[in-house]
């Protein structure tokens, strides 16, 4: 091949082509406030949308329940994906057990064993479990079922009231397992050292 | 723009330049639908919306069963892979680009019913609808979408990842590119005024499992869209119509399909795909999370996994290389099992994160050989081996072959073996 003359012609093309893209690519003027385009949400509006709840658990809504009425609720609508010793199945993942194997070759990554946060659980079973009936459980029975996985993993005792207030007080086992640990730091992706799309 | 007048009128009015192409994806509205009789002659004119030559035959494939059979909303497979070994040029075709949604289906949105919601940490909390959208201004970008799960030991590419029977399609295929167009989501936040604690957003689709992500404020003003446009038309439902977040650059679960909220937040909020089923494991236990960014990688797609060379003689080597981290600087291949590397030629535009394609003109004497291709971005970061990968990890590229461990972001040098009959092999091996 004659690298020589084909290497200035794509030099020359790849200049020209970052020239043009950038040219197209410029944003219209910032100053514009964009008059009547789009409208204030009503308070109901987005109450009925505010689903997500942050580590500090502000956004949870009111209601308690425990893990005595969560394993009832277990065993009528989450047993049958997640299993008798909530040891998980083909179909969904472990919520309990891998204590200790987080080193280990085979490492088994549980709700328990693994998840950084008891928020997350509150979380994720009120918008996306149960998988066909997704957002069907009320505040309580979203409190009860969070707390049996708690109290499944040794985090709580079986009658210990899960709320608003004790939820986001609870330190789950691998709280401190993720790098950075502080939640102020993960933002900064050169900082933290990352490289070649790989963070240390 | 009076929210209640008819959709059929709203669409020939703002869709003008659009008439045609969007004739597929209208849905029908009540009264004001076109006759059945019409419905139906639209459908069936293949001239209305093209087709490609039935000769031509690449498809996305699934990775393993989830569901199967799937109940309706759900799907059976994991995840579409891209037919990338059959791509040319840069650009995946809507209906090839890749898919992962969890599990889910796409929901059906009716773009005249959808709404995008900005409120937490701003001054005034906003509602769009799709057509306050459009009144803004937009711009149109060719962004590659990856899924930080691509190539992978574990996860949904493990099980060809050193298989040498794997295609591209098998090692690489949750990676393609498109022509976004949408709103800079710069202009959205500027407008509902972001208060000065406000560190992160949160947006959330509209999908069964209601999927939520966190990204940095840093990110979201400089370069994200909420993009309604893919190569010329409306999103394809499984690319997130009405809209989506396009977060160019990034691990492909930041880009929310289905948009329909974007919450102002001071820190990230933890969802559980972030926090517990995005971190890889290091070996000592301790998880990297938030990582962002995919790194500077290529691969080539001719001569690849499961294609064969009909004999010694000229073959122009192609393929396709993308960094997170901006523009493709450099493609450089070797055709001799790594001893030396020759610059390649670039061969489409070059757009920062976005694929570009790269060609190599090679005489193939009949032995056996292996082709590999590597990039250099824009900053200077160099496509790693599988040992300078392991070194960064600070980990034996053993450990690639054990399960339980996901390492994600998995952008090593991808070898293609040549034997001595034409057949082409996967030849990674850790």
């Amino acid at each position: 091949m004659a690298m020589g003359a084909s290497k200035m012609r794509f030099r020359f093309k790849f200049f020209a082509s970052v020239v043009a893209l950038a040219a197209c690519a410029a944003l219209p003027a910032q100053s514009q406030n964009y008059k009547n385009v789009g409208r204030t949400p009503t308070p109901e509006e987005i109450q009925g949308m505010d689903i997500a709840i942050g580590t500090d658990g502000k956004e949870l809504p009111p209601g308690s329940g425990n893990a005595k009425i969560g394993a009832r609720l277990f065993a009528e609508k989450c047993v049958a994906c997640h299993g008798e010793k909530l040891e998980g199945s083909a179909q969904a993942p472990a919520l309990a057990g891998g204590k200790g194997t987080l080193t280990s070759l085979h490492p088994k990554l549980t709700t328990g064993s693994y998840w950084p946060f008891a928020t997350t659980i509150f979380d994720y079973v009120r918008r996306a479990m149960p998988r066909y009936q997704e957002g069907s459980l009320k505040p309580d029975e979203v409190y009860s079922l969070t707390a049996f996985i708690l109290y499944s993993n040794d985090i709580i005792k079986e009658d210990y009231v899960i709320d608003a207030a004790t939820l986001p007080k609870i330190v789950m086992p691998n709280r401190n397992g993720f790098i950075p640990q502080n939640l102020d730091e993960i933002h900064d992706a050169k900082k933290r050292g990352c490289r070649l799309g790989h963070c240390p | 723009m009076n929210p209640k007048e008819p959709a059929r009128r709203r669409f020939l009015k703002n869709g003008a330049a659009l008439a045609g192409l969007a004739v597929g994806a209208m849905r029908p509205a009540g009264a004001q639908t076109s006759s059945p009789e019409s419905a139906a002659k639209i459908s069936t004119d293949v001239r209305s919306y093209g087709e490609r030559s039935h000769f031509e035959t690449a498809i996305r494939l699934g990775a393993a069963g989830l569901y199967d059979p799937a109940p309706a909303g759900y799907h059976r497979d994991f995840g579409l892979r891209t037919p990338i070994q059959d791509s040319v040029g840069i650009i995946t075709p809507a209906s090839l680009h890749f898919y992962i949604g969890h599990g889910y289906e796409p929901p059906d949105i009716d773009p005249a019913e959808h709404k995008l919601l900005i409120h937490g940490m701003v001054d005034n909390p906003l509602i769009f609808t799709m057509n306050d959208l459009k009144r803004l201004p937009s711009v149109t970008r060719a962004h590659f979408l990856e899924c930080n799960a691509n190539s992978t030991p574990g996860g949904p590419t493990g099980k060809f990842r050193d298989d040498p029977n794997a295609t591209a399609q098998d090692t690489h295929g949750y990676t393609s590119c498109s022509l976004w167009t949408g709103v800079p989501l710069s202009i959205i936040l500027k407008k509902a005024g972001v208060q000065a604690d406000a560190k992160w957003i949160i947006g959330e689709g509209s999908e069964k499992g209601k999927h939520t992500k966190s990204i940095p404020i840093e990110k979201a003003m400089d370069d994200v869209l909420v993009a309604y446009g893919q190569n010329g038309e409306a999103l394809r439902p499984h690319q997130g119509y009405p809209i989506r977040l396009l977060v160019p650059g990034w691990e492909g679960i930041n880009n929310v399909k289905w948009l329909r909220r974007i919450k102002l937040v001071n820190e990230p909020y933890m969802g559980m795909w972030e926090s517990t089923k995005y971190p890889s494991l290091r070996p000592d236990g301790l998880s990297r999370w938030f990582q962002f960014e995919m790194g500077p990688r290529s691969v080539i797609t001719r001569p690849s996994g499961g294609q064969r060379l009909p004999g010694p003689g000229f073959y122009e080597i192609s393929g396709l290389a993308w960094s997170g981290g901006g523009a493709v600087r450099r493609i450089e291949v070797s055709t001799d099992n790594g001893k030396s590397w020759k610059e390649a030629e670039v061969q489409s535009a070059v757009s920062p994160k976005a694929h570009v394609r790269f060609g190599f003109g090679w005489e193939w004497n009949g032995e056996e050989t292996i082709l590999q291709s590597r990039c250099v971005d824009e900053r200077g970061e160099q496509q790693p081996s599988v040992v300078e990968l392991a070194k960064f990890w600070k980990v034996e590229p053993e450990l690639f072959k054990t399960t339980g461990t996901i390492p994600g972001h998995f952008n090593a040098i991808q070898p293609w073996k040549i034997n001595g009959d034409g057949s082409v092999q996967n030849a990674i091996s850790f």
